[in-house]
């Protein structure tokens, strides 16, 4: 990545890797190498511990109970909250809202801006969306009848910016784009695409799934109106995720799901709504979920969430550099701003044999189309093989994929 | 040949493999050789669903006998479908119906092969017991 992480410290990546019991394992006889982060990262046992901890000493439902338990749980999750409020450096904790991950807070805002649009409006999404950040807003267009518009991208994977401000008007109500694409690792400008957006009155949501855990995210440099991600990309437990929205906005969507926790008053003839969060909680949370995420959060800000980025970086250089002198390798997605995941297929090799055959050799990677099938038309091809490198992998595991990478081509040809 | 003499061929015939590699090399080769499938067949339809990659699924009567034409744009799935079609390929639908297979679990590739393919591989067979169905009197 060229935009310019300030590690101050570089990772210990031996000892983090302790940290993590599930990589000590061989897998078809192999010390595994697991390359598939951008999908799920691993586990540290700080995270499980926090999980099991809480189940074991302090489980109890939470916001109600006037007993020492619920009173502890309730400071528990609450107290996650504030971490990653932190984390985001978000103004407010009632800003943060927990959801089920990345696509449930999508669809909450979502469905809330069913009854802030009329036809003829414009929601702006780009080419690099996943299917997450595309259907949710189709379905917005389809009960609304507003239009969705796409930011074209280029052969690197880049959007193009100028396609992007000939989309804007002033029916633009809303722009929904990612920070980092899973598919391609292209880091998008969004600083430029949120101050672009707002001078068109327009809200802009930010799809954080791969960034969170890459560098140092600040929404309010940034300004998004919303940002969010899923704690299992950032260390956490899958079933758990963060909507950030700006107090203005959450204060204008309506609630998603009915329920208790989101109440304040119930009759049968009609009901108040609570306060944010819990306007938008409704239910039982995910107690552990939460917790586990503030746990993923003390986690990675111990290391240092920039230091990890820069790791990460190298790594990403080290195996382009490797993989080149293959000779065979089509790389998808040449970003000049770009996270550590590598799109590519091996000339004359279908990305699936190959991905079977790494898998033989304990190597896990993304085989696919990576929720991304527009992209995938885009280049004409079915699909990519996607490596996604964390600060717990190393240089010795790269050289290692190489090695399996020739052994799988030289059998397929 | 009837079903299960051709499964024991295969069980044998993989029983010789020392390792993964042997055993995936001769799948690949299988998957090269398995030739002749109608490209008029080749069509949207005929896209077994659940498997990774594109595999095709042609079937007809022949007599009395069920006669399957497969193809992939992957070497190990179209390697994969060759077994099956080299199996269950030219008997009566009663027959294939009747057959529990076995050698897949026999020969490794139920645990060895990835959670995705194990689908394609039990999607296949699914696919291909359907048409068994559908010509059965």
């Amino acid at each position: 990545m060229d935009l310019a992480i300030q590690a101050n410290q570089k990772i210990d990546v031996q000892k983090v890797r302790e940290d993590f019991p599930v990589l000590h394992q061989k897998v078809n006889g192999s010390p595994l190498v697991y390359f598939d982060n951008a999908a799920s990262t691993q586990k540290p046992k700080q995270v499980i511990e926090a999980i099991s901890n809480y189940y074991k000493y302090e489980h109890s439902n939470i916001h109600r109970g006037v007993h020492t338990l619920s009173l502890k749980a309730t400071e528990k999750y609450e107290n996650a909250r504030g971490k990653v409020q932190a984390f985001l450096n978000a103004p407010k904790p009632e800003e943060i809202i927990f959801t089920k991950g990345t696509t449930g807070s999508i669809n909450l805002v979502a469905n809330g801006f069913t009854t802030l649009l009329k036809p003829g409006d414009e929601i702006i999404i780009s080419y690099l969306e996943h299917h997450s950040n595309i259907v949710p807003w189709q379905m917005l267009c389809e009960r609304t009848g507003a239009i969705l518009k796409v930011i074209p991208m280029n052969e690197a994977g880049e959007l193009i910016y100028a396609e992007y401000e000939k989309l804007l008007s002033r029916k633009t109500k809303l722009v929904a784009v990612n920070h980092v694409s899973n598919a391609l690792g292209t880091i998008n400008p969004i600083q430029q695409i949120i101050n672009q957006a707002h001078q068109y009155g327009a809200a802009v949501l930010i799809d954080g799934a791969q960034s969170v855990s890459h560098f140092k995210v600040d929404v309010q440099a940034l300004n998004a109106d919303f940002y969010v991600f899923s704690a299992h990309k950032l260390y956490g437990p899958t079933g758990v995720g963060i909507l950030f929205g700006k107090e203005e906005w959450l204060n204008k969507l309506p609630p998603y799901q009915g329920g208790g926790d989101m109440i304040k008053t119930v009759t049968f003839e009609k009901t108040t709504y609570n306060e944010l969060p819990h306007k938008f909680e409704a239910g039982t949370p995910n107690i552990a979920g939460g917790i586990g995420l503030g746990a993923a959060v003390d986690y990675i800000e111990t290391l240092g969430v920039n230091n990890v980025g820069a790791w990460e970086d190298e790594l990403l250089h080290y195996a382009v550099d490797k993989m080149k002198t293959l000779g065979t390798v089509r790389f998808y997605g040449t970003a000049k701003n770009k996270a550590a995941v590598i799109s590519f297929l091996l000339d004359g090799c279908h990305p699936y044999d190959v991905g079977a055959l790494l898998d033989q050799q304990g190597i896990a990677v993304r085989t696919g189309h990576h929720c991304t099938q527009p992209i995938m038309d885009w280049y004409k091809i079915p699909g990519t093989l996607r490596a996604s490198f964390s600060f717990y992998n190393t240089k010795e595991e790269i050289d290692k994929f190489i090695i399996a990478l020739e052994r799988a081509q030289k059998m397929l040809l | 040949m009837t079903i299960k003499e051709k499964e024991e061929e295969v069980i044998e015939e993989f029983s010789f493999f020392e390792d993964w590699m042997a055993k995936y090399e001769y799948i690949i080769d299988l998957g090269k050789n398995l030739n002749g499938y109608p490209p008029e067949q080749k069509t949207p339809e005929n896209i077994i669903k659940g498997c990774q990659s594109q595999v095709w699924l042609h079937a007809y009567m022949d007599g009395e006998k069920l006669i399957y034409k497969a193809d992939s744009d992957a070497l190990i799935s179209k390697g994969l479908i060759s077994l099956l079609v080299g199996v269950l390929s030219d008997q009566t639908p009663a027959d294939i119906l009747s057959n529990k297979l076995k050698f897949i679990e026999e020969i490794g590739l139920n645990e060895h092969l990835s959670p995705n393919r194990s689908n394609g591989l039990s999607s296949m067979i699914k696919t291909m017991k359907a048409y068994a169905i559908a010509f059965s009197k």
